[in-house]
């Protein structure tokens, strides 16, 4: 008869069972973490958490009125990084791995950049944002259009070059995600669509890119959630402590992320602005948690399809 | 079988490199119009090398070179004015791992054609019935040609990547171990479709199934080691080979 009773030392298995239970405490933890964040925030913020606290506009150093500026500013600065940073980290992807030699020194330089960039601190992101945007290309800018260096139409902070700043802060993660998602694409179905006489150009864009859209969607959602919420990168391009209600691209602009930070350094009454604060970080984790829901909804919905 | 059969391609003292690495010595093998050649040999031995080297799909790998010649209709593939695109629409492939792409089984037999610009719905439809007639598939699926081609069986998938290798109708049709991965029945219904294609293709088989290539080809290649040991026809191959590495290989004494 065959048995199964293990040999092993007594001494092993009680460090199996502190492993599993380390283990389990760990992921409870998690969980704890989460729930205990979520609820500090809930409870102390839903009661200011109106209808005119997300339709107004801030009053009285924003002790009073809402937060309608910040929603709507942070929302547009997600757009517009998003629409330039996708398209040139798509594309650098796409040549990192379908056109690069893996071994030429170019590609070998990119992707050290990448690496690089994507290692640095985002407050020199901030700087490289005030130098580089706003004082060579948007004086640049006037210059070119106005015909005056310092027409301060360009050439001043403004939601424009937030974007861009951020836009090449999550750059890296863009390219990562979407070589990710080119990789996970056979070979064999290139090799079969090259085998038929198709181009590399017709070749990615008939049967590449169809097949690694879901990732490169969901990829690029959550390096633009992570956008959202950086406040440091755009710290010294453009945002600003309080305004009303009407936009402009090349003006300043109210975002969530910094509207907290002001909250809680800079307002008259500390005590009157923390529930405020609350309130302010919920609707950010929702405008984060939105988008990676849509990354997700995007995901189940393309995989559906095929 | 007649002597003089046209040479549809060919090769003179071919070699073959992966970076530093030689995978191909020296190879001279003819490929006879509408006639089945297979290459035979242990894995690693370079007949699929050989054979991506016909369409140019070696050129995927970067730092591969080649010395020698490699001619289809007296033109040197490997010639500086020599459009690979065109070249691979003449030669057809199917690989060992079917590959449908993950559209309907109509898109995957039209795929090909719509790669040079857009033809009428008729003349479409037309080509997908004739392809998948020719590779006795049309049957099957003519009551699902829009739906996707992944439903399909594997031996279906597979006979469907040879009906959209022949929708571009090339002259000749390489095929890389095109039943490794099925099941007898169907490589059956594969093996009778070679014999059939051959009518209207050149085709060049690599195989790892000695009696596979017994059955379906007429001229047969032994590759050992990235050389040619011995070419000659299937029959002559497998009743008297001419080498001992050939005589040891085909009675199963190594390989």
């Amino acid at each position: 008869m065959i048995t199964f009773q293990g040999h092993l030392a007594p001494h092993k298995r009680i460090i199996g069972f502190f492993a599993v239970l380390v283990a389990a405490f760990a992921a409870v933890a998690i969980i704890g973490l989460l729930v205990s964040m979520l609820g500090t925030f809930t409870i102390g913020g839903l009661q200011h958490l109106t209808w005119s606290f997300l339709t107004e506009a801030p009053r009285n150093s924003n002790m009073e009125g809402g937060i309608f500026p910040a929603i709507i500013g942070t929302a547009l600065l997600v757009l517009i990084m998003t629409i330039l940073g996708v398209p040139v980290g798509t594309a650098t992807a796409i040549y990192l791995n379908e056109y690069a030699k893996q071994s030429s020194v170019f590609a070998r330089s990119v992707r050290f950049a990448v690496n690089t960039l994507a290692g640095v601190p985002s407050i020199v992101f901030g700087l490289f944002g005030v130098g580089f945007f706003v004082q060579f290309l948007g004086k640049g800018l006037d210059g070119a259009v106005y015909g005056d260096a310092n027409a301060k139409v360009f050439g001043e902070e403004s939601l424009l070059w937030c974007s861009a700043t951020l836009a090449v802060l999550t750059l890296p993660v863009v390219i990562v995600a979407v070589e990710e998602a080119l990789r996970a694409v056979p070979r064999e179905l290139r090799e079969a669509s090259l085998a038929l006489g198709a181009t590399r150009w017709q070749t990615i864009r008939r049967v590449v890119l169809p097949n690694s859209l879901t990732g490169i969607l969901t990829g690029s959602i959550l390096a633009v959630g992570r956008g959202a919420g950086e406040v440091a990168a755009i710290l010294f391009v453009g945002v600003a402590y309080s305004m009303g209600s009407d936009l402009g691209l090349t003006e300043k602009f109210m975002h969530l992320g910094y509207h907290l930070y002001v909250l809680a350094t800079q307002s008259p009454d500390v005590e009157k602005a923390l529930p405020l604060q609350y309130a302010t970080t919920l609707v950010l984790l929702a405008l984060t948690f939105l988008l990676n829901f849509t990354a997700i909804y995007i995901r189940s919905q393309l995989r559906r399809k095929t | 079988m007649a002597k003089d059969l046209p040479i549809k391609a060919r090769t003179q003292d071919f070699s073959f490199y992966y970076g530093s690495k030689q995978a191909l010595y020296n190879i001279t093998i003819p490929m006879y119009e509408h006639r089945v050649t297979a290459f035979i040999g242990p894995s690693g031995c370079g007949k699929s090398t050989f054979l991506r080297s016909i369409n140019r799909m070696n050129d995927l790998i970067d730092g591969t070179q080649h010395t020698g010649l490699m001619e289809i209709d007296g033109t040197n593939v490997y010639a500086s004015d020599v459009d690979v695109t065109t070249l691979r629409r003449r030669v057809g492939m199917v690989f060992q791992k079917s590959t449908p792409f993950p559209k309907s089984i109509y898109e995957n037999i039209t795929y090909g054609l719509s790669l040079t610009g857009s033809k009428p719905k008729a003349e479409l439809d037309e080509i997908v019935e004739s392809s998948l007639r020719r590779a006795a598939l049309w049957d099957e699926v003519k009551d699902r040609l829009h739906h996707s081609a992944l439903g399909l069986s594997g031996g279906q998938q597979q006979r469907l990547c040879i009906a959209r290798a022949v929708s571009i109708n090339p002259d000749i049709l390489l095929m890389d171990e095109p039943c490794s991965a099925l099941d007898p029945i169907s490589t059956g219904k594969v093996e009778e479709l070679i014999t059939e294609l051959k009518d209207s293709y050149t085709i060049v088989l690599v195989t790892h199934n000695m009696q596979q290539a017994a059955r379906v080809s007429d001229y047969t290649g032994f590759f050992l080691l990235g050389k040619l040991i011995e070419f000659d026809r299937t029959r002559t191959i497998f009743t008297s080979p001419a080498q001992k590495e050939t005589e040891d290989y085909i009675t199963g004494r190594f390989g």
